[in-house]
């Protein structure tokens, strides 16, 4: 746990006025939240550590325990309960070895019970990492419990599949262009600047390769075109590929250090990019 | 000022007064449990029902938390009332029946019998010391925790509080405080050493600022001989 991080997320917020978003953060980035972190919190928040500890264990969705990587839940509301669904729980139980609310040894999944999830039609239904297992049956908990295990959840779930942070740099100056001070999506994003119409600005986009919005500073349209540069020496980052959906010119980033490539097109709202890693074209 | 009618009896009072400070005031007893003059009202414990209104929009409102109105008609001892409060005895007598307060209350009731399954536990969730600590002591070293069935009273992380000054005040207010001593494990909230007549406090000396609630306290009836 490191304390700037927890710092970073409670200056972001209004103070007390926040506190529930700010353990939501840190819940996100921890997967539970830690005592330093709930002492830090009040102190920063000017809250006593009583509220903040009152707030922590009142809300469900809080956990002063920390979590497995992958959450199964399970609902055990009226519906999914008629249809079953106290045996799949107890199937659960028995092959993960743990009660609900726990997580096994390995610190890989943590299963627990829920009231209901508001997919009544569906039930018994069991949530593995926000993917919904409909009319589950006592057999079919072992392939649920590997499939998180793996995080494999079949064809919707491979699109998640691609999804990792990238750590990009210049290619000529060599200097990192993560900016750990602007989050997308729970992860630092890439910040470099663009020359457009308008002015030279931040363009920032996120580092988590699958996901492809440009947030901008300036207001440009749609199909405009930007040049991007490095923030740090000022060099034009435009490479000699061309975008292979609407040919416009691309970005160019080293990524890792240099094992690999990023392009992404110049066009506002144009999601063309390449990733090479190690010479393989992703 | 504001005039209601409690009983039948009109009573100017001021503006903010709530209906148990007007009716204390002209002599008509209501029980109370979580009410302490000094603290905020709570309306934990129900104990303090009044009937407002007539007719069929009469309503049981809890008489600490709800403020004077102008022309409320106030009954504070109607049959509906004292049905209410006697099964908010008996749920009392249910959760705590070794709390002296809750057997005296219950006694001026004339309330024998309790008709639920009997529990036996150490806090009612009145609230008054997570009041008197916040609002008496400046301290909050005491709050609620959790929600549900799993609520309870406690300092944050079941550790000794830094702002907890020992000072006792919780133990005092607390109405079924007898059962609290946690004297077997010092790393609690209070120490409440009264209760087996061996030396408690052990760390009192290192509070300068501490205001000692105990009265009688045994440590200090003891350390004196």
């Amino acid at each position: 746990m490191e304390t700037a991080n927890i710092l970073d997320i409670i200056h972001k917020s209004e103070g007390k006025a926040a506190i529930i978003s700010i353990l939501e953060d840190i819940q996100e980035k921890y997967t539970y939240l830690p005592e330093e972190a709930l002492r830090l919190v009040a102190t920063e928040t000017g809250c006593s550590l009583t509220d903040v500890y009152g707030v922590a264990t009142f809300y469900k969705a809080f956990s002063l325990k920390p979590r497995g990587k992958h959450c199964v839940s399970a609902c055990l509301g009226t519906a999914c309960h008629v249809r079953g669904a106290e045996t799949v729980v107890a199937e659960f139980k028995g092959q993960l070895n743990l009660q609900p609310g726990e997580t096994t040894p390995d610190n890989e999944i943590t299963f627990e019970t829920v009231n209901c999830l508001g997919a009544c039609a569906l039930g018994p239904i069991v949530v593995s990492d926000g993917h919904y297992h409909a009319n589950v049956t006592k057999r079919e908990v072992k392939d649920i419990i590997k499939a998180t295990r793996e995080g494999t959840h079949g064809s919707d779930g491979a699109s998640k599949d691609y999804e990792f942070s990238l750590e990009a740099s210049c290619p000529q100056c060599g200097q990192s262009l993560i900016d750990a001070a602007y989050y997308i999506d729970g992860h630092p994003s890439i910040r470099i600047d663009v020359m457009t119409d308008v002015g030279t600005g931040w363009m920032r986009v996120p580092s988590l390769y699958g996901n492809f919005v440009k947030i901008l500073e300036h207001i440009v349209p749609e199909d405009a075109l930007l040049t991007p540069l490095c923030p740090h020496c000022g060099s034009n980052l435009q490479g000699e590929l061309g975008c292979l959906e609407c040919n416009a010119p691309m970005g160019t980033m080293n990524v890792d250090g240099g094992v690999g490539i990023i392009s992404i097109c110049s066009r506002k709202g144009c999601s063309g990019h390449i990733l090479t890693l190690n010479g393989a074209t992703i | 000022m504001i005039t209601l009618t409690i009983n039948g009896l009109r009573a100017s009072v001021e503006k903010g007064t709530t209906i148990l400070e007007a009716a204390r005031f002209l002599g008509f007893p209501i029980p109370t449990l979580c009410h302490h003059e000094g603290l905020s009202p709570y309306g934990a414990c129900r104990l303090c029902v009044v009937e407002i209104g007539d007719g069929p929009g009469a309503r049981l409102v809890s008489s600490c938390t709800y403020p004077a109105e102008e022309g409320l008609k106030v009954r504070t001892a109607s049959e509906r009332v004292i049905k209410a409060r006697r099964m908010v005895i008996e749920l009392l007598l249910a959760s705590c029946p070794q709390s002296k307060v809750i057997q005296d209350i219950a006694s001026r009731h004339n309330v024998r019998q309790q008709r639920f399954r009997q529990e036996y536990e150490d806090c009612i969730l009145c609230g008054l010391c997570v009041r008197m600590c916040e609002e008496q002591m400046m301290a909050k070293a005491i709050g609620f925790r959790g929600r549900g069935s799993g609520r309870s009273i406690g300092t944050p992380f079941d550790i000794r509080s830094d702002v907890c000054r020992l000072c006792g005040g919780c133990m005092q207010v607390c109405p079924a405080c007898q059962l609290r001593c946690t004297y077997t494990e010092p790393d609690k909230a209070v120490c409440g050493g009264c209760a087996n007549l061996s030396p408690p406090c052990v760390e009192k000396e290192q509070f300068h600022d501490m205001m000692c609630y105990m009265s009688p306290c045994v440590a200090c009836e003891i350390r004196k001989d």
